[in-house]
């Protein structure tokens, strides 16, 4: 085994704070890359949704790639980046202006979470009996 | 120009330079947004996705049918100018952390920029140009109250 030159005291990683690898630190990750997911499908919903001043066909074209199961699936994870997103915004705002919100944000980033849970349990079985209910062949 | 020495023991005054605080204000509205958008995209996800067959209703006469609607129509315009200012912020604040040189950051942020303009800009244009009954195309695709389906 290679001697440590640092010492046998020096740890492998760096020990944990009150941040890094906590709640703070992935309610942060998690904003950013929710936030940055969203951007992007603003983007591309705004061209698509600009096919309606085209034509009717135009606009069903494109709107049809969106009603398949590959993309239902990620409509459930493009509805979870904007809720978590929205749920973890309002975190971020009491922490900014109630005056206990710094010393709660931990417990309020599992609130988040928790309701984010209850959201999803709500959106998702509605929306793939919807997506999965009307395939072409399955009826109706 | 003299220049005035403070006393030692004066108290300490905030010299702010004049002009707009432009990062007071972006931090306000990301927030002021944020809510405001809530409320609008969670509405217009329930509409969209929760009620009637959800996504597999949305074609061109779901849409001429809502647009023909001012309320949705200020809705939409709303949620698409908050929505796209907010996430082009938030896609600036990222490039200024993470880019490292001078050029490539003007260059990313020049883009956030044009495409925010351009978009907005487009969105408007199709919500208060939008025709629900274009002339000369199939009945069957269009929203029941037009001419056509009458």
């Amino acid at each position: 085994m290679p001697e440590n030159s640092a010492g046998t005291m020096t740890p492998r990683r760096p020990a944990g704070t009150l941040y890094r690898g906590r709640e703070g630190m992935w309610s942060w990750v998690l904003h950013r890359i929710t936030g940055v997911a969203i951007f992007f499908f603003l983007l591309v919903h705004i061209l698509d949704t600009a096919m309606v001043r085209v034509a009717p066909e135009a606009y069903n074209a494109v709107i049809s790639t969106y009603q398949n199961p590959i993309m239902g699936l990620g409509e459930v994870a493009l509805v979870g980046a904007i809720a978590f997103h929205a749920f973890n915004g309002i975190r971020i705002i009491l922490i900014d202006l109630w005056s206990k919100g710094a010393k709660y944000h931990r417990q309020m980033f599992w609130i988040v979470i928790g309701v984010w849970v209850v959201t999803m349990l709500a959106f998702t079985p509605r929306h793939l009996i919807n997506v999965f209910s009307h395939l072409p062949g399955a009826g109706h | 120009m003299a220049t005035t020495i403070e006393t030692p023991r004066a108290p300490h005054s905030v010299r702010r330079n004049r002009g707009v605080n432009w990062e007071k204000w972006g931090w306000i509205y990301m927030r002021a947004s944020g809510v405001v958008l809530l409320i609008l995209i969670f509405g217009h996800l329930f509409v969209n996705l929760m009620v009637g067959d959800g996504i597999k209703a949305i074609d061109f006469a779901f849409v001429g049918g809502k647009w023909s609607d001012p309320f949705w129509q200020v809705w939409d315009t709303l949620m698409l100018w908050l929505a796209l200012i907010h996430g082009s912020n938030g896609m600036r604040t990222i490039v200024n952390d993470y880019s490292t040189r001078p050029l490539v950051r003007k260059i990313l942020l020049g883009a956030i920029a044009v495409s925010a303009v351009t978009l907005i800009t487009l969105g408007t244009l199709v919500v208060f140009t939008f025709d629900p009954c274009p002339a000369g195309s199939p009945a069957d695709l269009l929203p029941s109250f037009c001419p056509v389906n009458q």
